[in-house]
């Protein structure tokens, strides 16, 4: 990179860079999310109009959290080239973590949250170890980490969820801030943006575009001095810590139940994969796949406000991932030159 | 670098002996083993008529799917909608035969009929719109989800007694379901390996660029897989039919979708596609069969049995792992591929200094094979599979399926 700089960097106006970063934002099979966000949510506003209003846009918000943040740690594993099928698991076992563990003490809340991070980091590191060290495949790694931590809860709670949740515990996932137009600023939602703000500050990092690299070709990666495992440990680590955080969300707003978290990572991996990133990594950015979980719990309002019986709404969902996907895919197989020719030097890039 | 390449290449033809295949066999007699010891303890016996029976009829009815899941994961793709084809084809079965022994063939007709037309639907998802397997299948599994939800509330039809034969009647101990479904193995081992079909199974899912540029019309063997697989999963679901005397639509809660991945991984077939096959995938259901089996008789918690099954997945994938670390370099030269011959690899291999780069890497080199090569081409061993995996990434525009996984 530092090698081309003697070449003149073509003047370009400053229309011409909004566009860039416009199609670097909305661009490469990611724009159709955007798309598909903005119909739903006329869909909505046009089946009832009172969605518009602030506060139930706010509780709208509050109750996507925690599948935005299960989608944020998905994609980081899903851009470095992995699958994470553990996380509605873990989901399930760390609500049924804590409602054992606090039993209502409110004096335990803190404790307990630290001990559920600590407890996230382990299975992240051993995911992560376990398919970068031994090499086995992550769809196989996390499969098992499934079942294990599936059976591994069920058989310490003896099959049904124990004890309960404090107060200070449910706090995050169903309380906020009392404001005058809003009425209520949810905590899931300040803790959403935090994140959102620190997954795209990593990812602008060096960390971030090594993540990518490793995802886009490990060997090349690999031979640039990254250390893979690591980098991809990180992720799956990562990925463990943001379902934790989803866990903490989860349980305050929806209580302990013994189905929490079930068939969660499919659908974390379905809202990364509708946000346009690949599946096999290296392309997609952190922000579209926030927008594709988003979208799917747009969408699941969307057939409440329809009152479309339930049964048939995995049908509909099912076309439309099916139908968003296949037209990312062919927006993606344009070939485009302007974004794949990389001497281009780029001077606020290190 | 192409001589130590070449050099890498002979060494391991001779080493080839135990295949993957070989190996899995190998873990089935080992868990049988270790299983009948842990029985005997409990004063039991593992191979009373009770219990082998019990093996085999477990074996049966996943063994269907993962053979079909085996053609799919062949060719780098992957079925997540088996469990619903299952549950609508018991359904379709039993609502068709209604309790009438005539209507039996018109209903297996409709059941393979139904099946092949969803596989046909997954596999033009998949290579016409280019949509990544993994959500082609789920998304089309939703779909029949949705239609299942929405049509039967409760098990609907009934299966004359006549076909509940195929669930239930045994010739010795061995259920007729376990041979119908050894026999479509072995129509599955004979299709990889005596039809051109088979063979460019193994080519799609070794590299799908490769394999086009080659003259393999890479789009109709991917989507013959996938009619191949839900057919299967559509015999499944007769059998499910025939054990239970009507049709469930809960079936799809059982898991036979992952559970069948488990297996075909478990026997050995690279989830990355292009190496594997039948046989193993037959192992590894036995496998978890022995195990459900041996939990089962020592009354292990069921939930504990979900532990020790993660466990054991991961475990058995982690030691194949070390080896196809080895096998993957092999296959990226040529050096003696399972499915697709071609034993010598094209450079130059009979240069002056060839011979003696071949000392360290000739027959005795066993324990030797990461430094033989690593000397001169540091990570050729270590790295070309996942190379392999990523080598087609420059030609991303022409590539649909490949960057599944």
């Amino acid at each position: 990179m530092t090698v081309t700089a003697p070449r003149p960097t073509p003047q370009r106006s400053a229309g011409s860079r909004a566009g860039d970063l416009l199609s670097r934002v909305f661009g490469g099979g990611s724009a159709t999310v955007f798309a598909l966000l903005i119909v739903v949510f006329a869909a909505i506003f046009i089946v009832n109009p009172s969605f518009a209003e602030p506060p139930s846009l706010m509780a709208f918000l509050k109750q996507a959290a925690p599948l935005m943040i299960l989608a944020i740690g998905q994609y980081f594993v899903i851009v470095s080239g992995e699958f994470d099928l553990s996380v509605g698991s873990l989901v399930g076992a760390q609500v049924v973590i804590a409602a054992a563990l606090i039993d209502g003490e409110e004096g335990r809340t803190v404790p307990v949250i630290l001990l559920m991070v600590g407890f996230g980091i382990l299975v992240g590191l051993v995911n992560g170890l376990i398919t970068t060290l031994l090499k086995v495949q992550s769809f196989i790694t996390t499969l098992g980490m499934m079942l294990v931590l599936y059976g591994a809860i069920r058989l310490w709670t003896g099959g049904a969820p124990t004890g309960a949740l404090s107060e200070a515990f449910r706090q995050p996932g169903r309380g906020g801030i009392d404001m005058a137009v809003v009425r209520q600023l949810p905590w899931a939602l300040m803790i959403l943006v935090g994140v959102v703000i620190v997954a795209v500050a990593v990812m602008r990092s060096s960390y971030g575009r090594t993540l990518v690299a490793t995802g886009d070709n490990e060997r090349a990666a690999g031979f640039s001095g990254v250390r893979v495992w690591r980098v991809r440990t990180l992720a799956f680590v990562v990925s463990s810590v943001l379902a934790t955080l989803a866990a903490i969300l989860i349980g305050g707003y929806a209580g302990v139940t013994a189905q929490v978290g079930q068939g969660l990572e499919f659908t974390a991996i379905t809202a990364v994969v509708l946000g346009g990133v690949v599946l096999g990594g290296g392309r997609g950015s952190v922000v579209a796949a926030m927008a594709g979980a988003l979208t799917l719990e747009a969408l699941f309002v969307l057939f409440n406000q329809l009152s479309m019986p339930s049964t048939i709404r995995p049908a509909v969902q099912g076309v439309i991932i099916i139908a968003a996907v296949a037209y990312a895919a062919r927006e993606r197989a344009r070939p485009r030159h302007h974004q794949e020719v990389p001497s281009q030097p780029q001077p606020n890039e290190a | 670098m192409s001589r130590a390449v070449a050099v890498a290449g002979t060494g391991r033809t001779t080493r080839r002996r135990l295949g993957a295949t070989e190996l899995v066999w190998l873990a089935l007699v080992g868990v049988t083993v270790i299983g009948a010891v842990l029985v005997a303890l409990d004063d039991q016996n593992l191979f009373s008529i009770a219990n082998t029976r019990d093996i085999l009829s477990r074996s049966s009815l996943l063994g269907f799917v993962a053979i079909g899941q085996t053609l799919v994961i062949l060719c780098r793709s992957l079925d997540l909608s088996v469990g619903y084809v299952m549950a609508l084809s018991s359904l379709i079965a039993a609502t068709t035969m209604n309790g009438d022994p005539a209507r039996v063939p018109l209903a297996i007709g409709a059941v393979l009929l139904v099946a092949g037309a969803i596989g046909l639907c997954n596999g033009l998802i998949v290579t016409v719109l280019k949509v990544n397997p993994f959500i082609a299948t789920l998304g089309v599994g939703l779909i029949i989800k949705g239609y299942l939800d929405t049509e039967y509330q409760g098990p609907a039809g009934e299966v004359p007694s006549s076909f509940q034969q195929f669930g239930f009647s045994r010739i010795g101990p061995v259920p007729v379901s376990t041979l119908v479904m050894l026999a479509v193995a072995v129509a599955g081992i004979l299709f990889l390996r005596k039809t051109r079909t088979g063979y460019h199974m193994f080519a799609v899912g070794g590299s799908a660029d490769v394999a086009r540029l080659s003259g393999v019309r890479t789009g109709r063997v991917l989507v013959t897989a996938h009619v191949l697989c839900s057919i299967a999963a559509g015999i499944a679901g007769l059998l499910i039919a025939a054990r239970f005397g009507t049709g469930s639509a809960l079936v799809y809660n059982s898991g036979y979708d992952l559970e069948s991945i488990a297996a075909v991984v478990l026997g050995g077939t690279l989830l990355m596609g292009g190496r594997g096959g039948i046989g193993g995938t037959i192992a590894g259901v036995l496998i978890l069969a022995v195990l459900d089996t041996v939990f089962n008789i020592l009354a292990v918690d069921p939930f504990f049995k979900d532990v020790l099954r993660g466990t054991i997945i991961v475990a058995a994938v982690a030691i194949y792992a070390r080896r196809q670390i080895d096998r993957k370099a092999s296959r990226i030269r040529f050096g003696g591929d399972g499915g697709s011959g071609g034993s010598a690899p094209p450079e130059p291999r009979p240069d002056q200094p060839a011979p003696e780069l071949d000392r360290p890497g000739g027959p005795d080199d066993t324990d030797r094979r990461p430094g033989a090569g690593g000397s001169r081409e540091p990570s050729v061993a270590a790295d070309s599979g996942p190379a392999d995996q990523q080598g087609h990434r420059p030609a991303r525009h022409l590539d649909g399926t490949g960057g599944a996984r």
